[in-house]
């Protein structure tokens, strides 16, 4: 890693060069909230003055530029009752500006799952091998989590990150590509003062998080707690509706559609990001339903984030962004699940015993 | 037509509307890129629409419209003696749609206030489903050509045919939209069926559900979502009778 620094107005001419040249992504404001709050989402841009680099949050993840929501898999051509299988990797490049730590660690995660498993998916290796990620970090909003989940700083999985410290960006340059778009920019090595002021906002980001859960521990608790009614509650307040899933970073099961083409000459197979959530999620031929009640569902979106991989892999798969919290029309989030669940246990007075002694 | 090897042939088909506005069947000869292709799939015996032939023997009957009119009932049910299989064709069909509105109110008001009085055989409408069997639903007002295009394809294929079961919510943040819902309006999209491309909300107007209910509906939390944003309950009533869609809500409820 390179560490630079780059005054905030020469840093807009950097990234207008950029956009102005290259596919790019930035948060935009998309509209404003019926409380009063402008709501941002990662849209295309194509001059600086698009981009809010202030901005708080946006609605949706950057996931879809890795895994689209639909995405076509193959394509069959039938000729003489034969059939020919056409598969395309193609990933135009793109520019992605203002992802967050905890979008940056989940691009992370997806990069675990989809190319460091047994099955590699080539498809989101051409997309995640194409892209230039230009990560800024901010002040958590009230509701974020990620410090509870260790992913409110990341170290790698950006080509550029940006801390702002005041009238410059403290700037860490992972990539050759990065250095060398640079070198055409008034960029400076970082003074006493400017290392200060990098720690100092790191401390502040740190000191600033208001909502904490408590994760430790919890894959075993979650393994405990499999028939609470805890599940059975949340679950009678679920829509079904996949808005959670939809929304998150890190949510990539899907479902495979495939259709005949209009003309019957061929055929596609697509990819479809679905939610665990879904009332027929885990139906199959001859219509079981492997999970027919909601609190089911519910519970197995908590058991993917909190469980299957920390004990798999040694991590868990949300990082705290509570995009799912607040898109959820039934108010449904992980901190209130999760703390409904501790306190369930931790307070029960029925068969309290005391901890055996310290030997 | 040759499919894999196996020789096709082409489907009858008769498309016939009832108490409607036409516009479900006008979506049939839409979506040009593949028109030719989709016409070439089906063999047209009755379409007043885009042919003047009126043929008596199909396979397939596509209708359109609600049912309003002793008459009509007469008629649904020889279409229904003749086709091997009938669709209920768009929200009209499925549910009552539209037309509906008028079962809310007495019949000689509505005969008043729409004819002047004029003498007028009408009853309150239905459903198709209410009159005879039907085989296949495609909901929406109008329907999508493209689940049209598929479900027939299915149907000549004899490959699955199906309709999403989640509500309109997953295409809607699929389309990266704003939830009308922070915007302050009340939306029907978490309790409808998908498969619209949530092309209402997309265009910032709120769901009314014209593709009727998702499967497994959880209506007491979707109304206590409403109590909670402080949205009006005569407004949501409003919304779900609008299509004749859903099951009315307890009196008590509203």
């Amino acid at each position: 890693m390179i560490y630079k620094v780059i005054s905030k107005g020469e840093f807009k001419a950097f990234i207008d060069a950029l956009v102005q040249n290259n596919s790019s992504f930035g948060p935009r404001k998309v509209d404003t909230g019926s409380n009063g709050k402008p709501i941002y989402q990662f849209m295309p841009v194509k001059s600086v003055d698009e981009i809010e680099f202030d901005y708080t949050v946006t609605h949706s993840s950057a996931k879809h530029f890795f895994l689209p929501y639909r995405d076509e898999l193959s394509h069959f051509n039938f000729s003489d009752g034969n059939w020919e299988q056409e598969i395309r990797y193609e990933a135009p490049p793109i520019i992605l500006i203002g992802l967050r730590p905890c979008d940056i660690n989940a691009v992370n995660i997806l990069d675990d799952v989809m190319l460091h498993g047994a099955y590699p998916s080539p498809y989101y290796l051409a997309r995640r091998k194409n892209n230039f990620i230009i990560g800024m970090d901010h002040l958590p909003l009230p509701d974020c989590f990620c410090h509870s989940m260790n992913r409110h700083t990341v170290n790698h999985g950006f080509n550029l990150f940006c801390s702002d410290i005041g009238d410059s960006y403290y700037l860490s340059i992972n990539s050759s590509k990065a250095f060398n778009f640079l070198k055409e920019f008034k960029i400076e090595e970082p003074t006493y003062e400017d290392n200060c002021s990098l720690i100092e906002r790191r401390k502040n980001i740190k000191n600033s998080f208001e909502t904490k859960i408590e994760v430790s521990g919890l894959p075993c608790f979650l393994d405990i707690e499999f028939d609470s009614p805890i599940w059975q509650k949340w679950g009678d307040k679920c829509l079904s509706c996949g808005s959670c899933a939809m929304v998150c970073p890190t949510c990539y099961c899907y479902s495979v559609e495939e259709r005949f083409d209009v003309d019957l000459k061929g055929s596609t197979r697509q990819n479809h990001l679905y939610s665990c959530n879904l009332v027929d999620f885990a139906q199959v031929t001859g219509g079981h339903n492997f999970r027919p009640k909601t609190g089911d569902r519910l519970k197995y979106r908590y058991y993917h984030h909190y469980r299957g991989f920390a004990a798999n892999d040694n991590q868990q798969i949300c990082v705290g962004c509570n995009r799912c919290g607040r898109a959820c029309l039934a108010d449904i989030n992980p901190k209130d699940v999760i703390n409904d669940l501790r306190l369930e246990r931790e307070s029960c007075m029925i068969c309290v015993l005391p901890s055996p002694d310290k030997t | 037509m040759n499919h894999l090897g196996f020789e096709m042939e082409k489907v009858k088909i008769g498309s016939f509307d009832f108490t409607c506005c036409e516009g479900c069947q006008l979506q049939l000869a839409n979506k040009e890129s593949t028109l030719p292709d989709f016409l070439a799939l089906l063999d047209i015996r009755n379409f007043r629409e885009i042919s003047s032939e009126r043929l008596d023997d199909y396979d397939i009957a596509l209708v359109e419209g609600s049912i309003t009119r002793p008459d009509e009932i007469e008629r649904l049910k020889a279409i229904r003696g003749k086709a091997k299989v009938l669709i209920a064709f768009g929200t009209c069909a499925c549910f009552g749609g539209v037309n509906s509105l008028k079962n809310r109110i007495p019949q000689e008001e509505a005969i008043r206030e729409v004819y002047d009085n004029k003498a007028v055989e009408t009853m309150p409408s239905m459903k198709i489903s209410d009159i005879v069997q039907v085989d296949y639903s495609i909901p929406g007002c109008p329907v999508s050509k493209d689940e049209v295009e598929q479900i027939l394809v299915g149907i000549v294929t004899r490959s699955q045919v199906s309709l999403p079961t989640y509500p309109v919510c997953v295409d809607c943040k699929q389309q990266l939209n704003t939830c009308l819902f922070d915007l302050g309006e009340l939306c029907l999209g978490p309790i409808t069926r998908a498969g619209c491309n949530a092309v209402c909300t997309t265009g910032k107007t709120a769901c009314l559900g014209c593709r009727g209910p998702a499967e497994e509906l959880n209506m007491p939390a979707f109304l206590e979502l409403i109590k909670e944003k402080g949205l009006s309950l005569e407004d949501l009533h409003e919304k779900l009778a609008f299509y004749n869609a859903f099951e009315p809500l307890a009196t008590d409820e509203t």
